[in-house]
């Protein structure tokens, strides 16, 4: 079991053409993804390393009934790329592209509304289900099956944390990366929700930073209804007030949004936080061993 | 990206919203030439500068004739105003607005900023008009009432109208405050503004509804499509490395340190200098060079740091997704190769391509030390630069 997505999870891949996306294309076949159709505007009938072209998302869903898309469109005409892609009725959209204006995903978000389609993003690395498929941008040979779910904020950073156990020896069920923007689809609760569900996740890593209260918001809801154990990281704790941090996200504006308050509120609802980016692992590794899930979670 | 008071309300007389006359000045005698043009009893000199507080700090000034605007224009202009938002070092003031002087019967506060909650947009009012809206928020939340926007059908009438009565704006002055309301989101949605802020908003004696201050900051990821707002940015506001690594998409922050980072990722980026300082270091820059740079940004990013002479070395924090390792190394080669390098460089690589760009790091012959993890890395930089 995982979260989201799986080894049969059929993907299109929204702006295959362009150079990014033909690239990470080529990756997420070698993982073994199933991608099954490309859309492109005037490119229909076209192929990218094998992966047949479509006009349209709905042409492409229609000829291949995928379930899934990852968007690479160009940030200006990314909104609109979501949204063809809700219309086209699919479980689940992923958008890896970054600098989409915030007024266009206040749109998307409220068309998004009474539609079932979940939109992970933008601005994130994508999710990957270990060993199974490989959604976006993230390095594949970092990952390792196992039993440890992970959401974060920040690409670079669940990287750092899922390097951090593979090495230790401890594999993940699904990485997600919710983005760095300020407005997004899929939020932390949304996917402590989902792991707290699936039975092959024991525990999980939450990784935060500077910016908006939706980490004080996360720590409130596992209080009340996390049942795992649940490890977590904010990065930013340096970062001068009133400066975007590259993130659109990642601003301390008028004394809120700040490491600190949200290092106290995550410790205050029960949630161990790393004290440095490079002990993530090893604060998830102290928490099993207390929990006595050091074994079930140890995969090599 | 920020602009000046005067730009804002220029921006604002296009959308109904109704700003007091005025003229900006870059010198003394056109200070007074603007206000011989403006013909009012009362005019009022404001320094332009990208920070709030310039009142408490002395840079706004009521003129009862022209010399008294001449005495005013002569203090302000050319003096560094320090406020609560522009740091110990201040900023000098290069650009005054003169405007004319208004009969003020009341000051409120109203402001759009995205609900990062919801996901939409808030207009917020409130009678405490004057003061920090943060220093409301904080002592009489009450005092503060939002109506929160539906992207589909923009702010409506009937929600200007309520925030009117609940902010006690008077009745006779009710249409003129919902135009003005109505007028501040089209100009906020049209112009992709991340913040539209009106403090104060004045009533006047004889019957008006202005906008005293106006604080508009811009969506930088929407300035593609704004090309005026654009033209309008002043470069002698910002940050000299900040704007060279603007021209290359880099995202930089200068800070005040002596180790020179260069990460990709914003949450990494934030992360390294977190933990240079854990180690006992200062960080001299945030520096994210994003995940589609090229070796020729790379390049840009290394010189860009190097300019910084506080730096006495640079620690070099990789982990490839969408960047590649290879292309941050042949990046680093080539940047070494034009400017040289005379201090540590640290560098940790993982993730995509990472094979590659080692062994083009090790080819290049340069004196690179290279670190296993992120801690690693952070802990040799620091004893490095000690």
């Amino acid at each position: 079991m995982s979260i989201y997505v799986n080894k049969d999870t059929k993907v299109i891949v929204q702006g295959i053409t362009g150079g990014t996306a033909r690239f990470h294309t080529k990756q997420m076949l070698e993982y073994g993804t199933k991608i099954v159709a490309g859309v492109t505007p005037k490119k229909g009938g076209t192929e990218v390393d094998g992966v047949p072209v479509f006009n349209t998302v709905k042409e492409a869903v229609e000829q291949t009934e995928a379930t899934a898309s990852v968007v690479y469109v160009p940030a200006p005409f990314a909104a609109d790329a979501i949204i063809e892609a809700v219309d086209a009725d699919l479980d689940l959209v992923i958008c890896i592209t970054e600098h989409i204006p915030v007024i266009d995903m206040v749109k998307v978000k409220r068309y998004m509304e009474g539609k079932r389609t979940r939109l992970i993003g933008p601005n994130c690395p994508g999710v990957i289900t270990a060993d199974e498929s490989k959604i976006g941008i993230m390095p594949g040979y970092i990952h390792k099956k196992g039993h440890i779910g992970v959401v974060s904020r920040s690409g670079t950073l669940t990287y750092e944390a899922v390097h951090q156990l593979t090495e230790a020896g401890y594999g993940q069920t699904t990485a997600v990366g919710i983005g760095g923007d300020p407005v997004n689809g899929t939020d932390f609760i949304d996917v402590l929700k989902a792991f707290n569900e699936d039975p092959e996740t024991k525990a999980v890593i939450m990784i935060g930073e500077i910016g908006g209260t939706a980490e004080e918001e996360a720590a409130e809801w596992v209080k009340a209804h996390m049942n795992k154990p649940v490890v977590g990281f904010i990065g930013g704790a340096t970062a001068p007030p009133g400066k975007r941090m590259g993130h659109a996200g990642a601003i301390i504006s008028g004394g809120k949004g700040t490491a600190e308050e949200k290092i106290r509120v995550m410790t205050e609802c029960g949630i161990k936080v790393a004290e440095t980016p490079a002990v993530m692992g090893e604060t998830m590794i102290e928490v099993l061993k207390s929990h006595q899930l050091d074994e079930v979670c140890k995969t090599h | 990206m920020n602009i000046h008071e005067y730009q804002g309300k220029e921006i604002l007389r296009n959308y109904g919203v109704s700003v007091p006359n005025g003229h900006v000045a870059f010198s003394v005698d056109e200070a007074v030439e603007a206000a011989k043009k403006l013909g009012t009893d009362i005019t009022v000199v404001k320094a332009q500068i990208h920070a709030g507080g310039r009142g408490k700090a002395g840079g706004v000034k009521v003129a009862k004739n022209l010399d008294d605007v001449r005495t005013y224009a002569e203090e302000i202009l050319g003096k560094t105003l320090v406020t609560h938002q522009t740091g110990p070092e201040g900023k000098e003031v290069k650009r005054l607005l003169i405007e004319e002087g208004c009969d003020i019967q009341n000051e409120y506060y109203i402001g759009l900023v995205l609900d990062r909650a919801t996901g939409r947009v808030v207009m917020m009012g409130s009678e405490e008009g004057g003061t920090e809206i943060e220093e409301v928020a904080a002592q009489t939340p009450e005092k503060i009432f939002r109506e929160e926007i539906d992207p589909v059908v923009g702010l409506l009438p009937f929600q200007a109208r309520r925030l009117a009565f609940n902010i006690n704006i008077p009745d006779e002055l009710l249409s003129k405050a919902v135009k003005f309301m109505l007028g501040l989101y089209q100009a906020y949605l049209e112009k992709d503004c991340s913040i539209a802020e009106i403090n104060p908003l004045v009533t006047t004696g004889d019957g008006e509804v202005m906008a005293l201050d106006a604080k508009l900051n811009f969506d930088d990821n929407a300035l593609y499509r704004q090309k005026d707002v654009m033209a309008m940015r002043d470069l002698e506001e910002e940050d000299e490395k900040e704007i060279e690594a603007s021209k290359y998409d880099l995202s930089y922050i200068s800070l005040d340190g002596n180790i020179g980072c260069m990460v990709n990722g914003a949450g990494l980026a934030m992360s390294t200098m977190d933990i240079i300082k854990h180690y006992g270091g200062e960080p001299a820059n945030f520096l994210d060079v994003g995940g589609g740079a090229t070796a020729e940004k790379v390049t840009e990013a290394f010189k860009i740091i190097l300019s910084d002479e506080h730096v006495k070395g640079i620690f070099v924090n990789i982990f490839g997704g969408i960047m590649k390792c290879d292309v941050i190394a042949e990046g680093v080669v080539e940047a070494t190769k034009q400017v040289g390098l005379q201090i540590p460089l640290v560098v940790r690589l993982e993730g995509t391509n990472v094979d590659l760009g080692k062994q083009i790091l090790k080819e290049s012959g340069l004196n690179i030390t290279s670190a296993d993890s992120m801690a690693d890395g952070a802990q040799k930089i620091v004893s490095m630069v000690k």
